[in-house]
């Protein structure tokens, strides 16, 4: 018994030098890591410590005058507008993308599947500027088909909140395609033969079983349009200007010196309102990701 | 089955589903199919229309002609193209020692890795302009006595930008995170690095000669993204007052619509031409392994 006491603390010193190997190693991987964790701290942190700092100074001395200012008139009615485009964006994307995935998954045709997923990978890459000036030509004032087809007589303008959300779904539609498709393929025929022994119908077989299994992938997805289509800016400024209130568009006016002298922190505090917005839905979108990710395995 | 629920079963019409309901299916996806490549396919072709019609003569490719020939075209392009370069350059070269070191020795960090390369994604990229345009500001508001005035005036240089490489360097870390992390993901690093670590190899002769092939197409795709992201990056060199192409696009636009919406369709055509190379690319490794 004593032996097998004195033994173990003999065992002790005998594991150090592995332990202390174990910590140099350590010491090394830190290393080599820390050239990209000072870039980012540097890059990204001073400009972060910056817009927070200026977010809540006015005047000289902390205060959250900015932040109030940025809550009210016409810099709320922006705010409200970014949330509520991204919003229409982001459900109305969901939902469409949906359907074309459901539809590609089920066809029978392997090379549909194909070219759907690869121009919805272009397409969902497929942002700012070029996307602005392709609708302006098809739908804007002088557009192929506005003029083709009379549409300015109808009283429609591609300058418009519906415009915008027109636009923003031709990227959204795509990405939620490459979202959901994975989701969808885990969907196991299985389930479905199994719902339809036990004599349930298509539509209780996606109120019971597809759609809760499908819910945490659709509802990322949902964020991910939302966060997307919140934080557009080339696109906006390229084809409304000023047209449909957008935080993105206040922000860089008050940037460029569009503002009142000794408010130029409100572009800041804007900036901060659009942070704690899209840091809000993040922080909805993270924990459903693991949960979906179960079923995808 | 049919034995055990003959209650259930006529009421469900179950006989009724195997008849009635491919049709229906068929028809449903054909409308979603056909309403998708109308709204995804027309606004390419018109955009192609309006660039080619011309009133007099009423087909013309003058539009693509004067592309080249434009005022400012070449010197954006190369100013794009040169910023791509310096980011994914910057980008690879900070990112792949910080991966493999987190694969291999210090799984701990991983976390912290993932936060870091998830926050550019978080923070949109107008807001992040908003703090970089403060922090240039504290040049002649704060610094113009000291020596570090003239490095804040160094990475403004129009020429060459180096503010917007660092910007662009920090928009690409989460593609370029998920792209080598699917890489490495894809083959046995420890294993591989421990060998040749064991055969005698250098560090660089493990990076260079093992990690490095083995990691081909990961980095083709982190590279080609980064480029696309690049060459169509608008807002923070908009508000910070560069022209790179993108910019420049949107300049000539109200000079000539007809030639910014022709440029339109080559960016875009050289932006799907890459991304496409890049997914065909993925796939014949996947199809490979």
């Amino acid at each position: 018994m004593a032996e097998t006491l004195t033994t173990a603390p003999a065992g002790l010193p005998a594991e150090e030098p592995p332990k202390t190997g174990g910590s140099r190693h350590r010491a090394k991987g830190w290393t080599a890591a820390l050239p990209l964790m000072l870039f980012v701290g540097l890059a990204f942190g001073i400009p972060a410590i910056a817009l927070l700092g200026g977010a809540f100074t006015s005047d000289g001395s902390l205060s959250t005058a900015n932040l109030t200012e940025s809550l009210q008139g016409a810099y709320l009615t922006a705010l409200l507008g970014s949330v509520k485009l991204s919003a229409l964006v982001a459900v109305a994307g969901a939902v469409l993308g949906t359907f074309l995935a459901q539809a590609v998954v089920t066809s029978r045709f392997r090379a549909l599947r194909e070219a759907v997923l690869t121009a919805s990978g272009v397409l969902a890459n497929f942002g700012g500027v070029p996307l602005a000036f392709a609708w302006i030509a098809t739908l804007g004032n002088s557009g192929v088909l506005t003029s083709r087809l009379n549409l300015g007589d109808h009283g429609w303008s591609l300058y418009s909140f519906w415009g915008l959300a027109l636009v923003y779904l031709y990227f959204s539609v795509p990405l939620m395609v490459l979202v959901v498709v994975p989701a969808l393929d885990g969907l196991r025929p299985q389930w479905r033969e199994a719902a339809q022994n036990n004599g349930a119908s298509a539509w209780q077989f996606w109120r019971y079983v597809g759609i809760p299994v499908l819910t945490p992938s659709l509802l990322g997805g949902v964020v991910l349009l939302f966060g997307g289509a919140f934080a557009a800016y080339a696109t906006a400024a390229a084809m409304v200007g000023t047209v449909v209130p957008l935080v993105t568009l206040q922000i860089a006016d008050a940037l460029t010196g569009n503002v009142l002298i000794g408010h130029e922190n409100v572009a800041l505090a804007l900036s901060f309102d659009m942070i704690v917005v899209a840091g809000l839905v993040m922080a909805v979108y993270l924990p459903l990701q693991r949960r979906s990710a179960r079923w995808l395995r | 089955m049919a034995a055990l629920t003959p209650t259930v079963l006529p009421d469900v019409g179950a006989p009724a589903a195997p008849t009635g309901r491919p049709r229906r299916v068929r028809v449903w996806r054909g409308i979603v199919l056909v309403v998708a490549a109308v709204y995804f396919l027309v606004p390419l072709l018109a955009s192609f229309v309006f660039t080619v019609n011309d009133p007099v003569q009423g087909f013309s490719l003058d539009a693509y002609g004067e592309i080249f020939s434009a005022e400012g075209f070449g010197q954006s392009l190369l100013l794009s193209l040169g910023l791509a370069a310096a980011t994914i350059v910057t980008v690879l070269v900070l990112t792949l020692p910080a991966m493999l070191a987190v694969r291999l020795s210090a799984p701990r960090l991983r976390p912290v890795m993932e936060i870091l390369c998830t926050l550019p994604l978080v923070v949109p990229p107008i807001t992040f302009v908003a703090g970089i345009s403060t922090v240039l500001r504290w040049g002649p508001d704060y610094l113009s006595t000291t020596p570090l005035y003239q490095t804040f005036i160094a990475v403004q240089n129009p020429a060459f930008p180096v503010v917007l490489v660092i910007a662009d360097v920090v928009l690409a870390l989460p593609f370029v995170y998920r792209a080598l992390d699917a890489g490495l993901g894809a083959m046995d690093v420890r294993t591989l690095v421990e060998a040749a670590r064991n055969c005698g190899a250098s560090w660089p002769h493990v990076m260079f000669r093992v990690v490095i092939p083995n990691l081909k197409s990961g980095l083709a795709s982190a590279s080609f993204l980064t480029l696309a992201l690049v060459l169509g990056e608008y807002t923070v060199a908009r508000l910070l007052g560069f022209q790179p192409f993108s910019v420049w696009i949107v300049t000539i636009s109200g000079a000539n619509a007809a030639l910014s919406v022709a440029v339109s369709i080559f960016s875009l055509l050289l932006t799907w031409l890459l991304l496409l190379v890049l997914s065909t690319a993925g796939t014949r490794q996947r199809s490979g392994s």
